[in-house]
């Protein structure tokens, strides 16, 4: 078999080209973006320069890389628990919208009958709820995960539960036909059908459930009940201290970029080998 | 209603019966009657097709076979008991579960009996063998090409050992190279097996290459319009594809199926 890299092979100006071109957007994928954000920061720095402005309004990024180390320690306990929320929310996101999914699956009626209330916890913004939540729940750590899971499981229920529902008419026939339980065809039809589905929703819901976790903690916060990264937000701009507000919010843009980098990468080892969408385009 | 018989005489009038429809009917709920007072009657062993052409109720009479469907009238008379696992099928898609291996795919039906992996495992490669995919057991269907799917699903439908094979329209999609190899292959495997096939198709050349008895239908209301019986002796192969008895059985094939497409009535006939 010929290949395009193939040195003996003559190519024509046209296809040449397509070549060069793809070689150019190769390395520009990766090359253009941190080219740019080198060059913002660079121009964010002068401009602290040129316009002299005070560190407690605009700080230089050299002075948050140097807060980012000299807070360390305080900064990284704040990730953490941080971290603990989103994770945790993400985790019962996971089991709440699966097993809410499945459930759903068992039967048309049950899906029309409660599906609708997911679609009210979904659009009702959690900061409008929260009060109610601080008022019935005691836990601080409870509160915010409730909150934190109020907005990352919807995704993750209507995606898993589109899934669960689009399986091929004839598999379905196949697996009548050979006289499958309710349970078989769960586990081996529709769970492995929904997989592609319930990982685009996860990969929303990771975003989300770190949204959720930051939204919360301000809420929270604002009353001096949490230690999370949002709280050193909202401490740091009472304080006017701007190099600090800079360090978490790249902590926060940080671990949102980790989240959905992981979980993109989980979706891709899962699919690999049979979904279209982790497919490499062949020609 | 015309109805036409060329020959009455079967190859396989000797063997015992499996399975009869008597005055079978199905109507759907939006008013379309997909099969209208359909006797046929099947005999073990038989190859059968039915040939007609769109909307005869072809795939709807291989559904009621397979229980897949209920008729709204006449009834289906098996010999003997039969349960579904006496059934296989083949679907007009090779119908493969994406995410599973060659092996697991053909695993499933006896997968959902309870039967364990290595239980299973020589059952499960003897029909690749015999399927001809020795060796392609690790590989998931998006890495084969459509005729080894299709032989996936061929497999899949045989390694529960079925007394009956219901085949919708398997070879619609395949090239015509393809096609052929695959008539051989599944005439080899039949011939081995023995069990009966009841097989779907719109192709007068395939029906009378691989069948014992074909029966032509037509539509509206879906019906058996005529039968004719294909005496040519088994093994067929290439030579027989080529010989003037089977140019002869195809004519006359296909004048039945003209026949059964100019009787419906009204001048819709060549809609689909």
């Amino acid at each position: 078999m010929t290949t395009i890299e193939d040195a003996a092979l003559k190519l024509d100006p046209e296809e040449a080209r397509r070549v060069r071109q793809e070689r150019l957007e190769r390395i520009g994928k990766w090359v253009l973006p941190l080219a740019i954000m080198v060059l913002a920061i660079w121009l964010w720095d002068r401009i602290c320069v040129w316009n002299e402005i005070p560190q407690y309004i605009l700080p230089r990024p050299g002075v948050v890389l140097q807060t980012l180390h000299d807070d360390a320690g305080l900064l990284s306990s704040s990730l953490l628990v941080t971290l603990k929320i989103t994770f945790l929310s993400l985790l019962l996101a996971v089991i709440g919208g699966v097993g809410l999914a499945v459930l759903f699956a068992q039967s048309k009626w049950v899906e029309m009958s409660f599906f609708p209330f997911a679609i009210v916890l979904q659009v009702t913004p959690i900061v409008a709820i929260f009060p109610l939540i601080n008022i019935y729940i005691n836990n601080q750590t409870t509160k915010l995960l409730l909150c934190a899971w109020i907005v990352a499981f919807f995704p993750i229920l209507s995606n898993t539960t589109l899934g669960l529902n689009s399986v091929d008419r004839n598999l379905r026939d196949l697996f009548k036909l050979n006289g499958a339980t309710r349970w078989q065809q769960l586990r081996y039809l529709r769970l492995p059908a929904a997989m592609p589905y319930f990982l685009g929703g996860l990969k929303i819901a990771g975003g989300l459930s770190l949204i959720g976790a930051v939204v919360a903690e301000f809420v929270a916060g604002a009353q001096g009940q949490s230690s999370g990264l949002a709280s050193r937000i909202i401490e740091a701009g009472y304080r006017l201290n701007a190099p600090r507000l800079f360090a978490a919010l790249i902590l926060i843009s940080l671990t949102g970029i980790l989240i959905f980098l992981v979980l993109s990468l989980v979706s891709h080892l899962i699919l690999r080998r049979w979904h279209e969408s982790a497919l490499k385009q062949e020609r | 209603m015309i109805q036409e018989k060329v020959t009455r005489k079967s190859a396989s009038s000797e063997s015992p019966m499996l399975l009869s429809l008597r005055n079978v009917g199905k109507a759907f709920s939006n008013g379309v009657t997909a099969l209208s007072k359909v006797d046929l009657a099947i005999r073990e062993g038989d190859f059968l097709s039915l040939l007609g052409p769109s909307g005869c109720g072809k795939s709807t009479a291989l559904r009621l076979i397979a229980g897949l469907s209920t008729p709204t009238s006449g009834q289906l008379d098996w010999r003997g008991s039969i349960d579904r696992s006496n059934i296989g099928f083949v679907f007009q898609e090779p119908t493969l579960l994406p995410w599973a291996s060659v092996f697991d795919n053909v695993w499933l039906p006896l997968r959902l009996k309870g039967v364990s992996r290595a239980r299973a495992e020589p059952a499960v490669m003897e029909m690749l063998s015999r399927v001809h995919l020795n060796g392609f057991e690790n590989a998931v269907p998006r890495e084969l090409s459509g005729g080894m799917k299709m032989r996936v699903s061929i497999a899949r439908a045989m390694v529960t050992k079925p007394r009956i094979l219901l085949m919708d329209e398997p070879f619609a999609a395949l090239d015509e190279i393809t096609r052929f190899k695959l008539n051989n292959d599944l005439l080899e495997l039949w011939q081995d097996e023995r069990f009966t096939v009841v097989f779907v198709t719109h192709s007068v050349f395939e029906s009378v290459f691989l069948s014992n008895r074909v029966v032509v239908m037509a539509a509206r209301p879906g019906r058996v319009f005529g039968e004719l019986a294909v005496d040519a002796p088994y093994p067929r192969d290439e030579a027989f594809r080529t010989s003037p008895d089977y140019a002869a059985l195809c004519r006359q094939a296909s004048d039945v199926l003209v026949n059964a497409i100019n009787s419906t009535a009204g001048p819709h006939h060549d809609d689909h």
